[in-house]
């Protein structure tokens, strides 16, 4: 039997993953730009601690993933649009992953741990260097926007299928938009 | 005669001189601290300042410490936490470029462990600290390392919406590393 839709595990962890991006990435356009004070401070660590868990939950999404097979597209699908949508969705994974690695490193340059949620610090893999520091946060900026492409190309995808293909691939992640058949 | 002379003089002088370290190595020597930001420990330091220190390492407890540290000079790590700490909310540098330490009073603890007690000023407001060091000598140089806790907030060294001790804690540690030569 084939599965119709994501487990409940899955689904569970995109939507985490998702609501703590849509949270971080606004967070992280708005407090690099402020004069230094208290709050500053706190946003960077708040937006530091959404980071490091969206890696956590990207490798059990990941692990999750490789032991629980998702459902497959509809057979109905041009093999272009399967391409394109897998394709979003590997650099989707690889983003996961280099997003907040490339903000724990930068992190680490500029000279300040991380430590998650103020409780358990994490070890700095890079040392103190001004120079890799300041190119981590380009890094960091420029992955972060295409990320954002990506974002937009993966709902732009979701909502096409929803409304003008009129298929299940949305509900496979929202199981209560599935059409009775 | 002459013999007599020389031998005099080297009973007056061989104690006090001979064993005396007092030339400061700035180069191998470093003002430090630790700061806790959101529960972060972050480094920086200061670039310049002075110390006159003279300590016979046969007799530690008579050496005596005067320490000025130049506030401007600090190196958070950061540009513009530089430029914030020297404002009127943290260290007040235009008006109080320096910090200094003064010792009275050199004890020791046993183990080749000692503790000055002196007085430090800090933006105007002076207070008795005790630093806990030990002594090293190494290559002909007199090696003194110590650490010990301050409370920022004691000096009023970031005020105001920085007094939030959650943001940054109250209590800074303080390292210092100083090299003499005789």
């Amino acid at each position: 039997m084939e599965a119709r839709g994501y487990t409940r595990t899955a689904i569970g962890l995109h939507w985490l993953i998702a609501m703590l991006i849509f949270a971080a990435f606004p967070l992280g356009v708005y407090m690099h730009e402020l004069p230094l004070s208290p709050d500053k401070l706190k946003l960077y660590s708040y937006h530091k601690w959404m980071g490091i868990t969206v890696l956590m939950l990207a490798a059990m999404r990941l692990s999750w993933r490789a032991t629980h097979r998702p459902p497959l597209l509809p057979e109905t699908m041009p093999s272009w649009e399967k391409l394109a949508a897998q394709s979003v969705h590997i650099l989707l994974y690889v983003l996961l992953f280099a997003i907040p690695l490339s903000g724990w490193l930068m992190s680490s340059a500029k000279g300040f741990q991380t430590v998650w949620f103020g409780v358990l610090p994490l070890p700095d893999l890079v040392g103190k260097d001004k120079e890799l520091g300041d190119l981590l946060k380009e890094v960091h900026e420029v992955l972060n926007f295409a990320l954002l492409g990506l974002v937009i190309a993966h709902v732009a995808g979701a909502l096409k299928h929803h409304f003008i293909e009129r298929d299940d691939i949305l509900a496979r992640m929202l199981p209560f938009l599935r059409r009775k058949s | 005669m002459k013999n007599w002379i020389a031998l005099l003089l080297l009973c007056i002088a061989s104690p006090t001189i001979a064993a005396e370290f007092s030339v400061l190595r700035p180069q191998q020597s470093s003002v430090s601290f630790v700061s806790k930001q959101m529960g972060v420990p972050v480094e920086g330091s200061f670039r310049k300042f002075s110390a006159n220190i003279r300590v016979d390492p046969a007799k530690p407890e008579q050496g005596r410490a005067r320490i000025d540290i130049d506030l401007t000079s600090i190196d958070t790590g950061n540009d513009d936490a530089n430029q914030e700490v020297a404002g009127r909310a943290w260290f007040d540098s235009k008006k109080y470029p320096t910090a200094s330490f003064v010792s009275n009073q050199v004890k020791a603890l046993g183990k080749g462990r000692y503790e000055v007690l002196g007085d430090m000023t800090i933006k105007g407001k002076t207070l008795k600290v005790r630093a806990p060091f030990t002594l090293e000598q190494k290559a002909g140089a007199l090696i003194v390392v110590g650490s010990f806790p301050l409370k920022r907030l004691d000096y009023g060294i970031g005020s105001g919406i920085w007094g939030d001790t959650e943001v940054v804690a109250d209590e800074v540690q303080l390292d210092f590393r100083f090299t003499l030569a005789q």
